[in-house]
């Protein structure tokens, strides 16, 4: 079978090719990989453009070193979307599109619910990942392989929270 | 607005490879990432433990060779436990991280579609309200600390002890995903 139009690849060939990815990023980009650094961006550049005296007052922008132009992170958000078509295209794999049947068996299957929640997630998961200075990308990869303390103390308490939040939600499930 | 058109092409590469890696290796799905922490499925961990040690170690050997830049994010403990605890509960509701969401956008998949969206509006108001937890979150603050600095060790020894936990992991979770199967 062709190694592209396979549906799941080994977790261990994956990490090792994201292992390698890194090498490039590093080495050649001169830039560690990471996604979160965006979401903040886009706050920046907008508030920036609409109310820039107010913009200038946040000291989260300088705190972190939020930067002001798009450039290597945009370039990652567009690739990423494009990366995860292609690889799904290929291998006819629908799956994603549908309400995930363990959600479904927890929370029943209206959409509506089903969107909200994801809504009000994705606030709870960036905020954890810009306070930390970092997601699963930029800290749980790049910087635990560059051995940081900042991103082995975020890797850590993610999943100490999430072992948490999963038994708690999903108890029936669990067991 | 743009930085150099070279970086938003590496960029764009990287970010294409990244998204298709993540997509084939199942973690833009939502029972990968819930099952890893109900401890059912281990793709996670495996996929990140592996892409650690491999990275760790051609990193830290291209910047042996002057070819690299180390970039340590600050050790402000409060913010990294802090926000790591709240992003775990995140990517539980979700079943997705921000990378994997992303990468989830080109499968089309519709909560991936309404989490990003709440990326976006998350982002905002934690720019919005760092100012009032600013001094709690930078209340201990290690600086760009290592944890080759914070056990006197080289990294090459950190990155085979680290290697050694992750290959004897693997071999215990083969053993005990064969014998359930």
């Amino acid at each position: 079978m062709n190694l592209f139009t396979k549906q799941r690849w080994s977790p261990y060939l994956v990490g090792a090719l994201l292992g390698m990815l890194t090498w490039f990023t590093f080495g050649v980009a001169k830039k560690s990989l990471g996604v979160s650094t965006n979401f903040s961006q886009v706050t920046k550049v907008v508030e920036t453009a609409l109310a820039p005296e107010h913009a200038a007052k946040v000291s989260y922008f300088s705190d972190y070193k939020v930067p002001s132009a798009f450039g290597w992170e945009a370039g990652i958000f567009a690739g990423l979307i494009f990366g995860g078509f292609v690889a799904s295209w290929l291998s006819g794999d629908r799956s994603g599109q549908a309400t995930p049947d363990l959600w479904v068996k927890r929370f029943g299957s209206s959409p509506v619910k089903s969107n909200a929640l994801a809504f009000v997630a994705g606030i709870i998961l960036i905020y954890g990942a810009r306070l930390a200075g970092g997601c699963t990308s930029g800290h749980g990869i790049s910087g635990s392989l560059q051995l940081a303390v900042s991103s082995w103390a975020f890797f850590f308490s993610l999943f100490a929270s999430g072992l948490a939040t999963a038994f708690l939600l999903f108890r029936k499930q669990a067991a | 607005m743009f930085e150099s058109f070279d970086l938003i092409a590496l960029g764009l590469l990287t970010g294409f490879v990244f998204g298709f890696l993540l997509q084939k290796g199942g973690v833009t799905k939502y029972e990968v990432i819930v099952r890893q922490f109900l401890l059912q499925d281990f793709t996670v961990l495996k996929t990140m433990l592996t892409a650690i040690v491999v990275g760790g170690f051609g990193v830290y050997f291209l910047e042996g060779q002057g070819l690299a830049k180390l970039s340590i994010k600050p050790a402000l403990l409060v913010a990294n436990i802090g926000g790591g605890l709240i992003f775990g509960v995140g990517m539980v509701l979700l079943g997705l991280c921000p990378g994997t969401a992303v990468a989830a956008l080109g499968e089309r998949n519709r909560r991936a579609f309404a989490g990003t969206l709440g990326m976006l509006v998350g982002a905002f108001l934690q720019a919005e309200s760092y100012n009032t937890v600013a001094s709690c979150a930078k209340w201990v603050d290690l600086g760009a600390m290592t944890l080759p600095q914070l056990f006197h060790a080289s990294p090459m020894v950190i990155l085979s002890g680290l290697a050694i936990v992750a290959v004897s992991l693997f071999v215990v979770l083969e053993r005990m995903e064969r014998k359930a199967r």
